[in-house]
């Protein structure tokens, strides 16, 4: 037994993309995440967060590695074999609008988890149940048989969430639950999650762009670029020695309220992002880190401990540059 | 189905899904301003409910039966006792229009139907299986497209010999293609949107995905397909039996109608244009129908 709850070895995904090239939308990535504990996973927009989330639960199948829950690859199984694992794994998605049926009530909608797996005997227990779990998430139980577009941003998600413990997981993926939300109702969000996480005994995949909502929930952090972890390990050790020049400019470019600060953040990368059909060679920040050396080009830095945290980098220790 | 039609469907669905997949329950309200906006739809809406009624009632609204000949009187013209004539085994025309019109919004209805779950059925499974199932089936699907609908009907009428079952038969194998490749992108699209994968991640199996999450959604569109089939059915109903390979006699059919009374176009003319007219005004009650409910389905009519 490995120990860990969920297990990513040397997992790669490859989309097929304009021409005969291929998206490397995630790269050689293994990670491990514990039981309880909340990973965030961090990158820009295009690195493979949604991809790899989607590769932990079996949304999607990997181009080559493979994915253990409790020290079983989950990767190899049959579909019929797997089944009595999906049950516990789920996915918070990030845009309450377009991932609940517009066509079915509250009610159906958070049934049918209950429904699928069989949880309850009777209809009046499935609803009873449905009930229950709409207090857990704080939504008024007289808007049960509402259809989503009757409902705000924020209590879609709440649905969403109901939906997502409807069948008692033990690991969910939280895809930038809140980033389509107000900034009102994000906090919110936030502590429900984390209030389920300990009232369910759940573990999280936490994916977000936003470092300070990462800092509140996760108890490690994982840094992704371009398909690839450039760091990872404990938050608040990185968020306060960073090791990888992308984690540096990341938590630089956290945006200042002080206008008079702002505009500071975008000086700091050059250049377009690479594509991810078409990456550098070596190490894939290279061409906007800021230390870059030949060496940096020549070979791919693989993913190192240094003091208790994992970075991808060969400058690690050196500091900023 | 006219191809221009067809396109036009495809892409008013495509819009819809693209746009404004949250607010589809509004379907219903859209439907209520179309019928306070759209006159033309609405008169056609009651023109067929009042046709069905007749072809129901026909026995209570003539006091002649379908086939009974009166040979002293044959090639009436229109007069008191027979509103539209009569034929040339004398039988009252205007009963036989109505008896027809049985036959004909039947054979309207019915393959339109079929078609519908057929191609429904098919492209779901293709949209949504991909792969091989995707691959054989519309294969299929282009191979049937490939051909004039009217010729597809004419080699398979021919083979099967006539009579009504063969007819629902005929026009159904002919429309279900339209329907599956409509059906298809739809689903693809669907397939890929987040509400599906949280049924897949919930664990609700493909088949319960599709039944639950997939062909309901798809409903507005089946609706407008299945309005648009009906007069292709009809029309190429007609021209089957006008040609002799349809509904055989004595029953009576439209086509049918005008293909006897054809032989006496200079003495009997009301033989051929009783039931032209009657073909002509249903066919463009579904179509001017089907094109208001297509109005609905295209977002960019909403925003008037
Ligand atoms: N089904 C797919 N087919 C082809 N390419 C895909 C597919 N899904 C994702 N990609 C590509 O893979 C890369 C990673 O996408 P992914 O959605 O995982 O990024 P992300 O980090 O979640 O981004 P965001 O922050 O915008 O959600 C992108 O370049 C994307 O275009
Ligand atoms: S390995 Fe080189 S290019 Fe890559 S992050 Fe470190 S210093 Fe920059
Ligand atoms: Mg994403």
């Amino acid at each position: 037994m490995s120990g860990y709850l969920l297990e990513a070895r040397n997992v790669t995904k490859l989309f097929p993309a304009a021409g005969k090239k291929k998206v490397h939308a995630v790269s050689d990535v293994s990670l491990q995440i514990r039981e309880g504990e909340t990973l965030g996973l961090v990158g820009e927009s295009g690195c493979g967060k949604s991809t790899l989330g989607r590769l932990l639960i079996r949304l999607l199948a990997p181009t080559s590695g493979e994915v253990r829950f409790r020290g079983e690859n989950i990767t190899a199984l049959k579909d019929s074999d797997f089944r009595r694992i999906r049950k516990e794994m789920q996915l918070v998605f990030q845009d309450p609008y377009a991932s609940l049926d517009p066509r079915m009530t509250v009610r159906d909608l958070v049934a049918e988890p209950i429904e699928t797996w069989r949880l309850c005997g009777s209809r009046e227990e499935v609803t009873d149940r449905v009930r229950e779990l709409l207090r857990a998430v704080n939504v008024p139980e007289e808007f049960l048989y509402r259809y989503p577009h009757q409902f705000s941003g924020g209590q879609r998600q709440r649905i969403g969430i109901a939906r997502a413990i409807a069948a008692d997981p033990s690991f969910i993926v939280c895809d930038e639950p809140v980033s389509a939300l107000d900034v009102s109702v994000q906090n919110q969000i936030l502590n429900l999650l984390r209030d389920l996480k300990t009232s369910r005994k759940l573990t999280y995949l936490f994916i977000s762009h936003d470092l300070s909502v990462v800092r509140y929930l996760a108890d490690r952090v994982c840094i992704m670029f371009l398909g690839k972890i450039c760091e990872i390990g404990d938050t608040e050790e990185i968020y306060t020695r960073p090791r990888h020049p992308y984690t540096r400019f990341l938590l630089d470019a956290v945006p200042v309220p002080d206008p008079s600060v702002r505009g500071k953040e975008i000086r700091l990368l050059k250049g377009e992002p690479p594509s991810p059909a078409d990456p550098p060679t070596g190490c894939r920040f290279r061409t906007r880190c800021p230390r870059a050396t030949e060496k940096c080009a020549a070979s791919e830095p693989e993913l190192r401990y240094i003091g208790g945290v994992q970075a991808a980098c060969y400058y690690a220790e050196e500091g900023p540059a | 189905m006219l191809k221009a039609k067809r396109k036009q469907v495809e892409q008013a669905a495509d819009l819809r899904l693209q746009s404004q997949i949250g607010e589809q329950e509004r379907f219903r309200d859209q439907l209520r301003r179309m019928a306070r906006e759209n006159k033309t739809a609405v008169v056609s809406f009651f023109v067929i409910v009042i046709l069905m009624l007749a072809a129901i009632l026909a026995p209570l609204l003539t006091p002649y039966e379908e086939n009974e000949m009166d040979l002293l009187h044959r090639l009436q013209p229109p007069s008191a006792e027979h509103l539209l004539g009569t034929d040339e085994g004398g039988r009252d025309v205007l009963t036989r229009l109505l008896f027809g019109a049985r036959v004909s919004l039947l054979i309207g209805v019915a393959p339109a139907l079929l078609s519908l779950i057929l191609g429904a059925l098919l492209g779901a499974a293709a949209g949504y299986r991909g792969g091989m199932t995707d691959t054989v089936i519309m294969r299929i699907a282009d191979v049937t497209l490939a051909f004039p609908s009217m010729l597809l009907a004419m080699v398979i009428m021919y083979s099967l010999g006539g009579g009504i079952f063969n007819v629902f038969l005929t026009l159904t194998l002919v429309n279900w293609a339209n329907v599956a490749r409509i059906v298809r992108s739809q689903t693809l699209k669907l397939r890929s949107d987040e509400f599906v994968e949280a049924a897949r991640v919930t664990g609700v199996p493909d088949r319960t995905i599709l039944r639950r999450h997939i062909l309901p959604n798809c409903l507005p569109t089946l609706l407008v397909l299945f309005t648009l089939n009906i007069p292709a059915a009809i029309l190429t109903e007609s021209s089957l039996s006008f040609l002799g390979l349809g509904i055989q006699p004595p029953n009576a059919s439209w086509g049918l109608m005008i293909n006897t009374g054809r032989q006496y176009l200079y003495n009997a003319p009301w033989l051929c244009f009783a039931p032209g007219a009657a073909i002509m005004l249903i066919v463009l009650s579904f179509n001017f129908l089907g094109n208001g409910l297509l109005d609905v389905l295209d977002p960019r009519m909403k925003k008037q």
